[in-house]
């Protein structure tokens, strides 16, 4: 079980790095999609048997961090009209190394921390981690409003990830709850960037920052 | 009969290398709904180029020669230290992981050695790019080295790559097979059906050679594309679990598998800006960066 569930969070922090070094918008939706798909598939392999209660969070995690965000997302993409390359403030290079320097100091402060017995093998807390600092890094060195709410969705996904730890002691509602809150503000943003983009003729978020008549 | 079995695995090298290329046209002509080349297209070229004469330049030393036939030699020895699966490896000691690096940064000179001997400006730019991108892409490949040996706690290749690469084998996979396309120049690092000079790179460093030295060159080319092939496949697979027969099955049905998504990256992307490049290589370096955490992590536990 360990040895499988180390290997899904790994994928998702390769995919941590996919969606920092891709310079397209589609690149990064696709990329925070799959790792939605890949950590709501989590709570599947962590239980040994199987319960109709983790089966239904998995489910609507994948469907709605795999399916209906990106759905959104690309909806805005397409009705704002924006072009797809996004310019960085901080340079795909930097922001990598950045990302790296996250996941290396996730790694090395997870050993520090004092886990349970039963979590000290898997992999969940530095991946937990390295995703909240990956998101932080893609909230802070992106421009265009998309790319703000992808560093959102991975940060999020961080905490979703450090929230497995406590799958058993979480009711479903609270899962839930979260799901239906994310679905929303995804959906919100989605009108909000429509408005910039008629009130600015662009996302670029550095133009909000202007006050005028 | 030791001297039967290292001969058998030389010819093994020499005889299945050129396959690879075919395959990867073969798959880029299927995409593109082409007849394509034949699979052999390879041996035929070599066969070709075996005969013809050799035009050398008036500046050039011998180095111009030797240069080919030593990164030849260096890319056939390094392929030896490379275990065949169930086979095991011809040559295996503590630490000859380092002799293989090493072995492929004294081809990578050589080519480019020979490459500067003519003067020519193309070639100069040739070798300036592959001496650069080597600089980022041998970072992966030791990472992705060290990251199996901290997973293994061992130095020597048959034991390194014999089990899976557990929790990071997909990061060390995905790192591995960024640097196979960048060792090989295939795409999005380089084109290697380009015939513009100021974009090429491994193409452009081999323009003056002909002949013989042109066909060692091609030929260890493709060699060097089985022996990075053949190691994402047995560091990524636990073939030292398997029977031998279904391991020999499962390095096949691997390099085939690598070959044939060698070929489909290139039928499907475009070659990337020189800019871009260092940015993948770099993403190449931290995935398998990520490996070595996770091995050393998991290793903790």
């Amino acid at each position: 079980m360990i040895p499988s569930l180390n290997l899904l969070i790994g994928l998702a922090m390769g995919l941590n790095l996919l969606a920092l070094g891709s310079g397209r918008l589609p690149s990064i939706i696709r990329s925070v999609a799959l790792q939605g798909m890949v950590i709501g598939v989590m709570p599947l392999i962590m239980d040994t048997h199987f319960e109709w209660l983790t089966a239904l969070v998995a489910l609507g995690t994948v469907t709605v961090k795999g399916f209906v965000i990106p759905y959104l997302l690309r909806r805005a993409t397409r009705a704002a009209n924006i072009e797809r390359e996004n310019e960085p403030f901080i340079g795909f290079v930097p922001s990598l190394l950045l990302g790296a320097g996250g996941t290396i100091a996730a790694v090395a402060l997870a050993r520090a921390l004092p886990l349970l017995p039963e979590h000290t093998g898997s992999l969940l807390v530095p991946g937990a981690l390295a995703s909240v600092l990956t998101g932080f890094v893609m909230l802070i060195g992106r421009a265009k409003a998309i790319s703000q709410v992808c560093g959102y969705l991975i940060l999020e996904n961080g905490i979703y990830l450090f929230g497995l730890l406590l799958i058993h002691a979480t009711p479903l509602l609270v899962e839930a709850g979260i799901l239906l809150d994310l679905t929303v503000g995804i959906f919100v943003i989605g009108i909000i960037v429509d408005r910039i983009q008629r009130a600015f003729d662009s996302l670029d978020t550095r133009k909000l920052t202007v006050l005028r008549e | 009969m030791i001297i039967i079995e290292i001969i058998l695995r030389l010819a093994l090298w020499l005889v299945l290398a050129p396959l690879l290329p075919g395959i990867i046209n073969k798959v880029k002509a299927w995409v593109a709904g082409r007849r394509g080349p034949p699979v052999l297209q390879l041996y035929y070229d070599l066969a070709k180029l075996w005969q013809k004469g050799v035009v050398l330049s008036t500046l050039a030393s011998p180095g111009f020669i030797a240069g080919p036939a030593v990164a030849w030699i260096a890319v056939l020895a390094a392929a030896q230290l490379l275990p065949l699966g169930p086979a095991g490896a011809a040559l295996s000691f503590r630490g000859d992981v380092l002799l293989l690096v090493y072995l492929l940064a004294l081809a990578r000179f050589c080519t480019v050695w020979a490459a500067m001997e003519t003067g020519s400006a193309f070639e100069g730019m040739g070798s300036a790019r592959e001496v650069s991108y080597a600089v980022l892409s041998e970072a992966a490949l030791i990472t992705a080295v060290l990251a199996l040996s901290v997973h293994t706690g061992s130095v020597t290749l048959v034991t390194m790559l014999a089990p899976a690469a557990g929790a990071g084998a997909v990061l060390l996979g995905a790192g591995l097979f960024t640097v196979l396309l960048a060792e090989n120049c295939r795409v999005p690092f380089d084109d290697p059906n380009t015939h513009l000079e100021l974009t090429m790179i491994h193409e452009a460093m081999i323009l003056d050679h002909s002949g013989p030295p042109l066909a060692v060159i091609l030929h260890g080319a493709s060699m060097k594309l089985l022996l990075f092939a053949l190691l994402l496949t047995e560091a990524v697979l636990p073939l030292g679990d398997l029977p031998a027969l279904q391991a020999a099955g499962a390095l096949a049905g691997g390099v085939l598998a690598v070959t044939m998504g060698v070929g489909l990256v290139e039928s499907l992307l475009a070659r990337f800006a020189f800019r871009r490049v260092p940015m993948l290589l770099t993403m190449a370096f931290l995935l398998c960066l990520f490996a070595l955490l996770m091995a050393w992590k998991g290793g903790a536990a």
